[in-house]
């Protein structure tokens, strides 16, 4: 097995969770209402935590003096493998709630096959993570429906944002290199398989939201292979200013 | 009810709180009572959210992993203290919506602190250990006034300060004990919100109006001038320890009374901020505001959704 293979598979495992969790973190005391406020910020720790336990295991991996935040903070753009949905902007709750959801949905059939990954540390961070993300994916599940089936403005709101978001869905079921490498190991997840069950899970959600399955075939698809939206520059060079301002220090 | 029932009525109450028996939501209160707590736990309340900002301005440009983690927890346990706030003064009959309005329309104040700017990492450690150390001794009297929601309230709140509190001492030590332009930027920090942290405590006790009624019905235990000292002597030594220097020329230890005796506070400062002319009353007042008003759909689309539900299971028990 490539030592590399492991590194790239983590990374994008990880990265997805790391950039979800940042643009969470741009709404915390902005929110709809204290208690989406709160449930938000909630999501954003969950994700932010996962994200550590993969870059520290990724860290060891790697060596050469690698740490969790040298991975989060340190690479170039080229170099971030997250989907590109996860890095979508807060346009509206319609919007964050949204790319919540088609996520989440995502994020819960993958950590359930990754639980049965062959690494024993993957399969740990899975097992514990998977308990957050059923409740991420309850919270996202309940607001579509609440706001699909709300009023005339949260329905227009709503399927302008699946009918945006929707080109995104797709790539979540690409693989790279490292990823095919990774599942004939029987480390990685087959993400090929979970697409028929993650678009029959997302349908019934949306018909029961009373909202529109988007007929569109077209897609996007990069972020796995470090090619991402304009969005992408602006996150980073937020998330990254203090330690590229102010290199090789403790914090 | 007559005159004389309601001083009776008054007597019996203000021999309660003598007692130090708790005044629950549904006992009678004097209207007065009942005025002033609504009017102090909301802003209290208000402090909490409006906090949210000046450090939820640095959640995405946090510079370790572990200090994003613990900002946005933080954060997160400022809205907890707001929701339980607001709620225990619910139970004094207002409502959150209300509550929201006199924020937004200005009728309410909110810690003046937070019209201050983060404006590097450091304010971030600042505010943990000096306006969350003011926050504490303000606070930990309240564990024991005579509201009983009201109380019952700050002890968790006072529980999650002490935590914060260490946490951005922490930030400052880990600064102090860094690169010299980390303990520059500790420094500065210190120098911008020592001040305004002193301030924290309110006006001079010749000055502040509530303090008489207040400490009657144990809303305070010290007055402002008290517990502005006991926040000097408490942080002076922190900032030895780490060898930060408190931007006081006047700061000198008084043998006889055992305490640091400090400089004069920009008075005017104070009351340009709490007038509403501080360097970011509007921005932290636009901030809540439409969040407010962006999240108006999101909030009539859950009634409107609940209503619906309702319906729905009516129809179907038919």
């Amino acid at each position: 097995m490539e030592k590399k293979d492991l590194y790239n598979y983590i990374l994008g495992i990880a990265d997805n969770p790391l950039i979800l969790g940042q643009r969470l973190g741009e709404l915390c005391g902005h929110g709809p209402s204290l208690e989406t406020d709160i449930a938000c910020t909630n999501i954003a720790l969950d994700l932010f935590g996962q994200t550590r336990s993969y870059f520290q295991y990724a860290a060891k991996i790697k060596g050469e003096n690698a740490t969790e935040d040298s991975i989060a903070f340190l690479r170039t753009e080229r170099e971030y493998t997250n989907v590109l949905l996860v890095e979508q902007p807060n346009t509206d709750f319609a919007f964050t709630i949204t790319r919540q959801f088609l996520f989440d949905v995502y994020h819960y059939l993958f950590l359930e096959q990754l639980q049965k990954s062959k690494d024993v540390n993957l399969s740990a961070i899975a097992h514990k993570a998977i308990k957050e993300v059923s409740y991420h994916q309850r919270f996202s599940s309940d607001w579509i429906k609440r706001l699909g089936d709300g009023t005339d403005e949260s329905k227009k709101r709503m399927q302008n944002a699946v009918n945006d978001l929707w080109r995104y869905t797709d790539e979540l079921f690409h693989t790279t290199e490292s990823d095919e490498a990774m599942i004939a190991e029987g480390i990685g997840v087959d993400v090929k398989k979970l697409k028929n069950i993650y678009y029959s899970r997302i349908n019934k959600i949306l018909e029961d939201a009373r909202l529109e399955i988007p007929e569109s075939k077209w897609f996007q698809k990069g972020g796995k292979h470090g090619l991402h939206t304009e969005y992408m520059g602006y996150i980073l060079s937020e998330m990254q200013y203090m330690q590229r301002t102010y290199p090789n220090m403790t914090w | 009810m007559s005159e004389d029932q309601i001083k009776n009525l008054e007597a019996q109450f203000e021999a309660r709180i003598a007692r130090d028996e708790k005044i629950e939501p549904k006992d009678w209160m004097p209207e007065k009572y009942r005025q002033t707590h609504i009017r102090q736990i909301s802003q209290h309340a208000h402090s909490e959210i409006v906090g949210m900002l000046p450090e939820g301005n640095w959640i995405t440009r946090a510079p370790s992993l572990r200090r994003k983690v613990a900002l946005l927890a933080k954060v997160q346990d400022e809205a907890g203290h707001g929701l339980y706030l607001y709620s225990a003064c619910e139970t004094l009959g207002v409502s959150r919506e209300e509550l929201y309005d006199q924020l937004h329309t200005g009728k309410a104040k909110y810690s003046s602190i937070f019209n201050y700017p983060t404006i590097t990492w450091a304010d971030i450690g600042a505010i943990g250990w000096l306006v969350d150390g003011a926050a504490i001794i303000n606070q930990v009297p309240l564990c024991n006034t005579s509201f009983g929601p009201y109380a019952r309230a700050m002890i968790r709140v006072c529980k999650e300060e002490s935590f914060h509190q260490r946490q951005g001492y922490e930030i400052m030590m880990t600064l102090a004990n860094g690169t010299p332009e980390q303990k520059e930027m500790a420094q500065d920090a210190l120098n911008r919100w020592w001040w305004p942290s002193l301030m924290m405590f309110g006006p001079t006790d010749a000055e502040s109006v509530h303090t008489a009624q207040s400490m009657k019905w144990k809303l305070k235990r010290k007055t402002n001038d008290e517990l502005r000292q006991q926040f000097v002597d408490q942080t002076v030594p922190q900032a030895e320890l780490i060898g930060l220097t408190i931007p006081d020329d006047d700061l000198k230890w008084n043998d006889k009374r055992k305490s640091y005796d400090f400089g004069p506070i920009d008075w005017d400062e104070f009351w340009q901020v709490v007038k509403g002319h501080g360097p970011m009353n509007k921005e932290r007042m636009n901030a809540r505001v439409s969040a407010w008003e962006n999240g108006e759909w999101v909030r009539d689309a859950a009634v409107a959704y609940a209503d619906k539900q309702k319906e729905y299971k009516s129809k179907q028990a038919v």
